[in-house]
C-alpha cells in the first residue's frame, strides 16, 4: 500500500510539474517547423539536408541573437517522405509557437502537392526551394507557393541548354536519342512536359523510363537502355534510387560522361557508393555547389568551435549541407524582410508570405551572409515566385565535385508559355481566383 | 451489477432479434454515437479531426470491407489499396467530367460501384483457388491498378505530375469547406454503412459467407452457391473499400497520387482486421484505431513526458515499439482486440463476483 501510495504521489508531482513547464513559455519567439526526414529509403540525402537547416537557424540564434531579436524556435518532425506523415506533421506543427508557424519547407514534391491545398487556408507559405509544382511560380494563382531558385522545367531546361552547348548547338539534336530515367511520382514526372516540348522543338526523341519508389530495382530500365543506347540519360531520382543508378550505369556499361542528374541527383551520397563508377558523372547545381564558403566560417566560430553543429565538420562542405543552408537563410531573410513592414516581433505566416514576395537579395547582401560564390542575386515578384532561374553544371570527378559549365538561365521563352497555361488551367479546376500582379505593390 | 440483463424480457421477436438485445448496450452505444455527433464538434481541435478521428473513421469503413471479405467470408485479398484507388479515381472522374452532379453521396456511390464491379472482376480467381494463392492473386490486382492509375493518363485528368486534386465539395447544397463539416459528413456515411454491414452479416448473405468460411465443400453441399456466395462478399466488400478509398482522396488528402493508394495501404489495412479480430465488425473499428493511433501516440509520448530525443531516433524507437505491440496483442489474444472486448464484457457480466 505505502508503495503504491508513494509511486501515485510521484506520478501526480510529475504531472504537475510538467504542466507548470508547459505554461511557461517564451513569447518573443519566432517558430519554424521543420519536415525533414532522418528516416526512410531517403534518409541518406534528408539527414545532411536538415542538418544545414538546423545549424543556420542555431547559428542564426547564437551569432545574430535571433532575427532583429526575436529568437528562432525550431522543431523537427520526421516525415520519411510519406505524403500523410508529411500532412500529419504539417498540421501537429502549423499552430505552435506566439504565431504559428512562419512557413515551411517540405521537402518532398509530394507533400507539396497535398500543402498546396492547405496553405491558403491555414495561411501559411510553402517554400519548395528548387522543387514543387512547376506552375506555382506563377505568384497570380499560386499565392502561397514559393518554388524558389529554379523549378524542375527550369532545371530540365538547363541541362538541354548545356547538352545543346555540347553537341556544338540545338540543330544538332536532331535524330538523337534522349531517356529520362525518373522517380515515379510527382517528383519525377515534373520535367516531362518540358523536355518533350524540346524534344518538339529540336527532333530529338524523348523517352521517359519510369523507376517505383524506393528505386531499388533498376535491373530492367538500365538493360533497356543498354539496348537502345541513347546518347544521353537525364536522372530524376531521390535517395537511394540515385546512387542505384549510377551503379546500374556503370554495370551495363553506359558512359557516365553522358548521364546528367538533376539537382537533387547530385550530392555525395549519391556518387559515393558507386565508389569508381561514378567518376564523370555530371549534374546540374541548384545555383550552389560544394565547398566552403563565408558562411562556413561563422558555423565553425559560433556552432562547431563551441561543440553544437548538428553534423559531423566534414560534412559541412556537401552539396546536400550547403542547401540546407541555403534553404534556411532564405526563409530567415524573408522573416527579416516581413519585420521591416510588420515590426520586430513574431509574424504570423500571412506576414511572413509579404517577405518572400518581397525578397530582394542583392550581391553585396549575399557577400554579407556569407553566401557569396553559392548563389546569385534574387528578386521575388508577384508574378515571378522563382526569384532567379540560373544553374551551372558540376562533374565527379572521383573524389569532389568540379564545376564544369559557365551560368546558364532557364529559357523563358520556352518555359514561360507552359507556365502561364499550366497555371490558368489550374485556376480554372479549382475555380480559384486570380491576384492582378500589376495592381499588388 | 451493472450489466446484468434480469428484468429485460423480450415479447416479440423483433424484440429478441434486434442487434443489441441487451438495454445498457444499447445505451452505451447510443451515448457513443451521441458523442460522436455532438459532444465531438463542440471540443474536438482541427488537428484532432484531420489527424485522429477523420483517417480513423476512413480507415475503419475499409477494414469493414475488408473484415467482410478476410474475416466473414475466408477470402484472403491483399488487393485493398487498389480497391480503394478504384473508387477515388472513379469518383474523381465522375466529380470532374459531370460538375453538375458535385454532390458527394453521388460521387462516392459511384465510387463505390465501380470498386465493386472491379472487385468481382478480381475475385474471379476465388472460385479456383484459396489461402494464400488467393492472397497472391488479389496481390496481383494491387499492382495492376498501381500501374493503371499512373500510366493510363486519361484517368488522371493528363496531369504532369500524376497528381489529382478535387474542391469545392457540397452535398445537397451544404459545403464542405471546414474540417468539422467534412468529420460529420465521414461519421454520417460511417454510421449508415456501419448499420447495413451488420444487417448484412447478420443475415442469409452474411450466413452464407460464413458458411463458406468455414467450410466450403460442405456449404456447396447443402446448397450455398460457391460462385454467388464468393462473388457477393467481393462485391459488398469492394463496394465499402471503394467508398472508403473516395473519402480517403477527396475528404483527408484533397490531392493525391497513386502512391496514397500502393502495396503499404494494403498491408496497412489487412493489419488492422487482423489485430481488430478477423469476423467481426468492432474489430474493424478497434484495429483502425489501434494502426492509426499508436504511432501517431509515440511520435509524440516522449514530446509529452519531456524526454528530447532526435527525430531519428523517435523514427526508429516508434517503429520498434509499434512493431513490439503488435507481436504483444497478438500472443495475448490471437482472436484480436475484439475477442479482448468480448472477454470484458463477459467478466463485466458477473462483476463484482469471480464466478
Amino acid at each position: 500500500m505505502r508503495l503504491r501510495t508513494a509511486a501515485l504521489l510521484g506520478a501526480a508531482i510529475a504531472a504537475a510539474g510538467l504542466t507548470v513547464a508547459a505554461t511557461a513559455q517564451a513569447q518573443n519567439e519566432q517558430f519554424i517547423p521543420g519536415l525533414i526526414y532522418r528516416t526512410g529509403a531517403y534518409a541518406p540525402n534528408g539527414i545532411p539536408f536538415a542538418n544545414g537547416v538546423a545549424d543556420y537557424y542555431a547559428l542564426v540564434n547564437e551569432r545574430d541573437g535571433g532575427i532583429n531579436g526575436v529568437k528562432i524556435v525550431y522543431e523537427e518532425c520526421d516525415t520519411g517522405y510519406a505524403t500523410d506523415r508529411g500532412v500529419e506533421c504539417y498540421e501537429r506543427l502549423k499552430n505552435k509557437g506566439p504565431t504559428g508557424a512562419a512557413y515551411v519547407n517540405p521537402l518532398s514534391t509530394g507533400i507539396t502537392f497535398a500543402l498546396t491545398e492547405k496553405a491558403p487556408v491555414d495561411k501559411i507559405p510553402v517554400i519548395s526551394m528548387g522543387y514543387g509544382r512547376s506552375e506555382s511560380r506563377d505568384g497570380s494563382v499560386f499565392q502561397w507557393n514559393f518554388p524558389l531558385l529554379g523549378t524542375y522545367w527550369s532545371a530540365a531546361d538547363i541541362i538541354m541548354q548545356h547538352i545543346g552547348l555540347k553537341e556544338g548547338g540545338f540543330d544538332k539534336l536532331k535524330g538523337k536519342k534522349i531517356v529520362l530515367v525518373y522517380h515515379d511520382s510527382p517528383y519525377g514526372k515534373e520535367p516531362i512536359a518540358l523536355l518533350e516540348q524540346r524534344a518538339k522543338m529540336h527532333g530529338f526523341t524523348f523517352t521517359p523510363m519510369p523507376v517505383t519508389h524506393p528505386g531499388v530495382e533498376q535491373k530492367a530500365t538500365w538493360l533497356q537502355i543498354r539496348q537502345n543506347r541513347p546518347d544521353y540519360v537525364l536522372l530524376w531520382g531521390w535517395g537511394i534510387m540515385n546512387s542505384t543508378s549510377i551503379k546500374e550505369a556503370a554495370a551495363v556499361g553506359f558512359p557516365r560522361e553522358k548521364l546528367f542528374g538533376v539537382w537533387w541527383s547530385g550530392a555525395e551520397p549519391d556518387v559515393r557508393p558507386a565508389e569508381g563508377g561514378a567518376k564523370g558523372y555530371h549534374a546540374a547545381m541548384l545555383q550552389h555547389g560544394s565547398g566552403q564558403f563565408g558562411v562556413h566560417a561563422d558555423l565553425k566560430k559560433y556552432l562547431y568551435d563551441k561543440g553544437k553543429g548538428a553534423a559531423k565538420w566534414d560534412e559541412t562542405g556537401e552539396v546536400l549541407y550547403n542547401r540546407g543552408l541555403v534553404n534556411a537563410m532564405l526563409g530567415v531573410e524573408a522573416i527579416r524582410k516581413a519585420q521591416t513592414k510588420f515590426g520586430n516581433k513574431p509574424l504570423t505566416g500571412e506576414q511572413v508570405r509579404w517577405g518572400i514576395e518581397n525578397l530582394d537579395l542583392s550581391a553585396a547582401r549575399l557577400k554579407e551572409l556569407g553566401f557569396e560564390g553559392m548563389l546569385q542575386p534574387l528578386k521575388v515578384t508577384c508574378s515571378d515566385h522563382e526569384g532567379t532561374r540560373a544553374g551551372r553544371i558540376q562533374q565527379w570527378d572521383g573524389a569532389k565535385w568540379v564545376v564544369v559549365s559557365d551560368w546558364y538561365q532557364s529559357d523563358d521563352k520556352v518555359i514561360k508559355p507552359m507556365v502561364d497555361a499550366a497555371a490558368k488551367k489550374y485556376a480554372e479546376e479549382k475555380k480559384l481566383p486570380v491576384r492582378d500582379c500589376s495592381k499588388e505593390g | 451489477m451493472f450489466y446484468r440483463e434480469a428484468g429485460q424480457f423480450k415479447t416479440d421477436y423483433a424484440a429478441d432479434q434486434q442487434i443489441f438485445p441487451i438495454l445498457q448496450d444499447r445505451l452505451f452505444v447510443l451515448a457513443v454515437i451521441a458523442v460522436a455527433f455532438l459532444a465531438v464538434p463542440a471540443l474536438a481541435s482541427p488537428y484532432l479531426y484531420t489527424e485522429i478521428l477523420i483517417p480513423f473513421l476512413i480507415l475503419s469503413l475499409a477494414a469493414i470491407g475488408l473484415n467482410i471479405l478476410v474475416g466473414y467470408c475466408g477470402q484472403v485479398s491483399l488487393g485493398t489499396g487498389g480497391f480503394m484507388a478504384v473508387g477515388a479515381y472513379a469518383a474523381y472522374n465522375l466529380w470532374l467530367r459531370v460538375p453538375e452532379l458535385n454532390n458527394l453521396i453521388v460521387v462516392f456511390l459511384f465510387g463505390g460501384l465501380m470498386a465493386a464491379a472491379v472487385g468481382i472482376l478480381f475475385g474471379i480467381p476465388s472460385l479456383r483457388i484459396k489461402g494464400f494463392y488467393l492472397a497472391v492473386a488479389t496481390l496481383a490486382s494491387q499492382f495492376f491498378l498501381d500501374w493503371m492509375f499512373a500510366r493510363v493518363k486519361w484517368l488522371t485528368n493528363y496531369t504532369p505530375s500524376g497528381s489529382v486534386a478535387v474542391g469545392h465539395l457540397e452535398v445537397f447544397g451544404w459545403h464542405i469547406d471546414t474540417p468539422a463539416d467534412r468529420y460529420l459528413l465521414i461519421l454520417g456515411i460511417v454510421v449508415v454503412a456501419t448499420v447495413v454491414a451488420k444487417n448484412l452479416v447478420r443475415g442469409h448473405i452474411g450466413r452464407s459467407w460464413m458458411a463458406i468460411r468455414d467450410m466450403d465443400i460442405a456449404a456447396e453441399i447443402i446448397g450455398f452457391r460457391p460462385l454467388r456466395t464468393k462473388l457477393t462478399a467481393f462485391a459488398v466488400s469492394s463496394f465499402f473499400i471503394g467508398v472508403a478509398g473516395a473519402m480517403w482522396g477527396f475528404l483527408r488528402l484533397g490531392s493525391w497520387e497513386p502512391l496514397a493508394f500502393d502495396i503499404n495501404r494494403s498491408f496497412q489495412i489487412l493489419f488492422m482486421v487482423i489485430i481488430g479480430g478477423l469476423g467481426s465488425l468492432l474489430g474493424s473499428f478497434l484495429g483502425a484505431a489501434f494502426i492509426v493511433l499508436v504511432p501517431i501516440v509515440l511520435n509524440q509520448l516522449p514530446g509529452w513526458l519531456g524526454v528530447r530525443m532526435s527525430t531519428a531516433l523517435l523514427s526508429h524507437l516508434e517503429f520498434m515499439m509499434f512493431g513490439a505491440m503488435i507481436v504483444f496483442f497478438l500472443i495475448v489474444e490471437p482472436h484480436g482486440l475484439a475477442r479482448l472486448w468480448s472477454v470484458a464484457k463477459e467478466k463485466l457480466r458477473l462483476w463484482p463476483f469471480p464466478h
